[in-house]
């Protein structure tokens, strides 16, 4: 088993901001809009890098996304930043139809995604965001789990053409990722190989997913764990092959059971391998204030959760 | 190039022909919009615009034209079809099965001509200003221009990107609002008044022009001005006054036209009061 340490935590969105940097300076058809939430998303640095390729559009989401389109004809590649919440839900149909349907190459740069967001609350709390976007033909959906992993993807994602819903957060969170990966859009990361149970995770919850296999190797269970960064298009030969090996699944998300992770994976299985699977998930509910730690035990997100899922993920397949 | 009135009212004839066809031959689609708008499409893709009808989605060094109120197609697609996009004979294929020709226009068919879905309304104004943004920062001098219904304007996102063009000098727009006073369930009057258009855009900082929309010579008169208030800061608003369904008498006047189509005893009618001009498809 492979054993994972850090030596700092740091925020997504941070990363988010270190990568879109480093994307205008590789390529000068990168651009940025901004809905009034400039340091929050981090976009500081390009903004100062790039003045003329930044573009501040105020307090309208609707009217960024559509700029946004509109920027792709004549050959720039957009990227668009503001809280996960006003980049889906409020503007859902300009999305659909300006960007998804009309297959233009934006990139949707959500922060402040899940419950960690904190004492804002449920307004601000996005949990659906990964299934109303996953649903969009032709939309990528990606979800890093640190600092380093959304900077490389962020990178990557200005590379590869289309439509592309890039989710991260606000909390420090260990990072633990290597600072010069490549990043694969819809390539699973095999972070620790088992053969009990498969933990398929994504975003925050792959650090809880790698504690979470280590205390159950020190009870004796083998856990195999599964960095699923792009939720759309899906690594399904991954989680195949894994659920071959295991024989049964948790997956784990900072979303909505409903519409989440859980949900793409449990389709794959269904249609080819059906194994028990357990949801580490919010249960088809809203947030509310608190802190992000208080949250995510409050609504089941903890390492600890997921040790619980695992056994019984076990028990089901075992028939006990 | 000097404009020819008669050659340019003789193709709007024919589209007049060509959309009550269509709009006919599918039983379905919205003649009303399209006939009062086919002298601006006419005046804008024979004569005003700079445009290349060998299709590039990126738009490079050309003209562009955005329709935000998706759903008077019919009047597009013969346009584009009678200046060289596609052949004339599909638009017998209007709102069939697998046609290109869709009910609201889309990219997603690879139609020649269409560079954003519309119909969902209100999204064509930040399209636009997207495209001008991005004409700007590749030092391209071309012009956007785009056209809005004036129901339209009762969706907010209108008002984000009216705000948002005058106040970043967005000045290689020109943006048409088809005024014909009319919506599916009535008047705009009686729906959602609109106020005062003029002062409503001009407080909000654009350069206002307005023309009748179905007298072609007003029609070049006003675009030709249009352009020359580009690139002096502001972007350009045109309202355009127009009637619903017209040149069919029967079809004038009325949101009744909005969105049905004419039976094969009232096609015969409208097509008797519009003159074939450049054979029908």
């Amino acid at each position: 088993m492979k054993k994972y340490t850090y030596t700092e935590k740091k925020d997504t969105r941070s990363g988010f901001g270190a990568g879109l940097l480093e994307a205008g300076k590789k390529n000068k058809e990168v651009v940025a809009l901004c809905a009034d939430l400039i340091g929050s998303l981090k976009m500081d640095a390009f903004k100062n890098e790039f003045p003329d390729r930044f573009f501040q559009v105020g307090i309208a989401e609707a009217n960024m996304m559509g700029i946004a389109a509109g920027m792709t004809i004549g050959g720039k590649i957009p990227f668009t930043g503001t809280f996960a919440n006003f980049s889906t839900g409020r503007v859902y149909d300009q999305i659909r139809q300006s960007i998804a349907y009309s297959n233009k190459n934006v990139k949707i740069c959500a922060s402040h995604a899940g419950l960690t967001l904190g004492e804002d609350g449920a307004t601000h709390q996005i949990l659906e965001d990964i299934g109303l976007m996953k649903m969009l033909p032709g939309m990528t959906v990606i979800n890093p789990c640190d600092y380093n992993q959304t900077k490389a993807a962020t990178m990557a994602i200005a590379e590869y053409e289309g439509p592309v819903y890039l989710r991260f957060g606000r909390p420090s969170v260990p990072v633990f990722t290597d600072p010069d990966q490549k990043f694969e859009i819809g390539k699973a990361w095999m972070v620790n190989e088992g053969t009990d149970v498969s933990i398929i995770a994504t975003g925050h919850l792959v650090w809880k997913a790698i504690e979470a296999a280590e205390k159950l190797a020190e009870m004796g269970i083998n856990a195999e764990v599964i960095n699923i960064h792009t939720i759309k298009p899906l690594d399904e030969k991954a989680i195949l092959d894994s659920v071959a090996k295991t024989g049964c699944v948790v997956t784990a998300e900072e979303h909505n059971r409903l519409g989440g992770l859980g949900d793409s994976v449990a389709q794959v299985l269904a249609r080819n391998n059906p194994a028990p699977q357990e949801y580490v998930a919010v249960d088809d509910s809203f947030g509310e204030s608190g802190t992000p730690d208080q949250l995510m035990e409050k609504y089941g997100l903890e390492s600890g959760d997921i040790i619980k899922a695992a056994q019984k993920a076990i028990n089901r397949k075992t028939g006990k | 190039m000097t404009p020819d009135l008669n050659k340019l009212e003789g193709i709007a004839t024919q589209v007049r022909r060509d959309i009550v066809r269509m709009v006919h031959g599918s039983q379905s689609g919205h003649p009303g919009g399209s006939l009062g708008c086919a002298d601006f499409f006419v005046a804008l893709y024979f004569q005003v615009m700079k445009h290349n009808s060998d299709f590039q989605m990126n738009g490079k060094n050309e003209d562009l034209f955005f329709l935000s109120n998706g759903h008077i197609s019919p009047v597009w697609y013969s346009v584009l079809a009678r200046s060289g996009y596609f052949e004339v004979e599909e638009l017998a294929t209007f709102r069939k099965l697998n046609t290109r020709l869709q009910g609201h226009p889309t990219t997603h068919e690879h139609l020649p001509g269409i560079r954003i879905a519309s119909g969902s309304l209100g999204q064509g104004l930040s399209v636009a200003i997207g495209a001008a943004i991005t004409k700007k920062l590749n030092n391209d001098p071309n012009l956007v221009y785009t056209l809005h219904g004036d129901g339209e304007l009762q969706e907010g996102q209108i008002w984000e990107a009216a705000m948002y063009a005058p106040h970043n000098k967005v000045d290689n727009l020109i943006s048409t609002i088809d005024v014909n006073g009319q919506q599916i369930d009535g008047s705009t009057e009686n729906v959602l008044s609109l106020g005062n258009l003029r002062a409503k855009w001009e407080a909000f900082g654009w350069d206002v022009l307005e023309m009748n929309g179905n007298d072609m010579q007003d029609v070049l008169r006003v675009l030709e001005l249009a352009k020359s208030k580009t690139g002096k800061g502001k972007p350009i608003l045109i309202l355009m006054q127009t009637v619903m369904g017209n040149g069919i008498d029967f079809m004038m006047h009325s949101h009744k036209w909005h969105g049905i189509a004419p039976n094969d005893e009232q096609l015969a009618a409208a097509l008797l009061q519009l003159k074939d001009t450049k054979e029908d498809y």
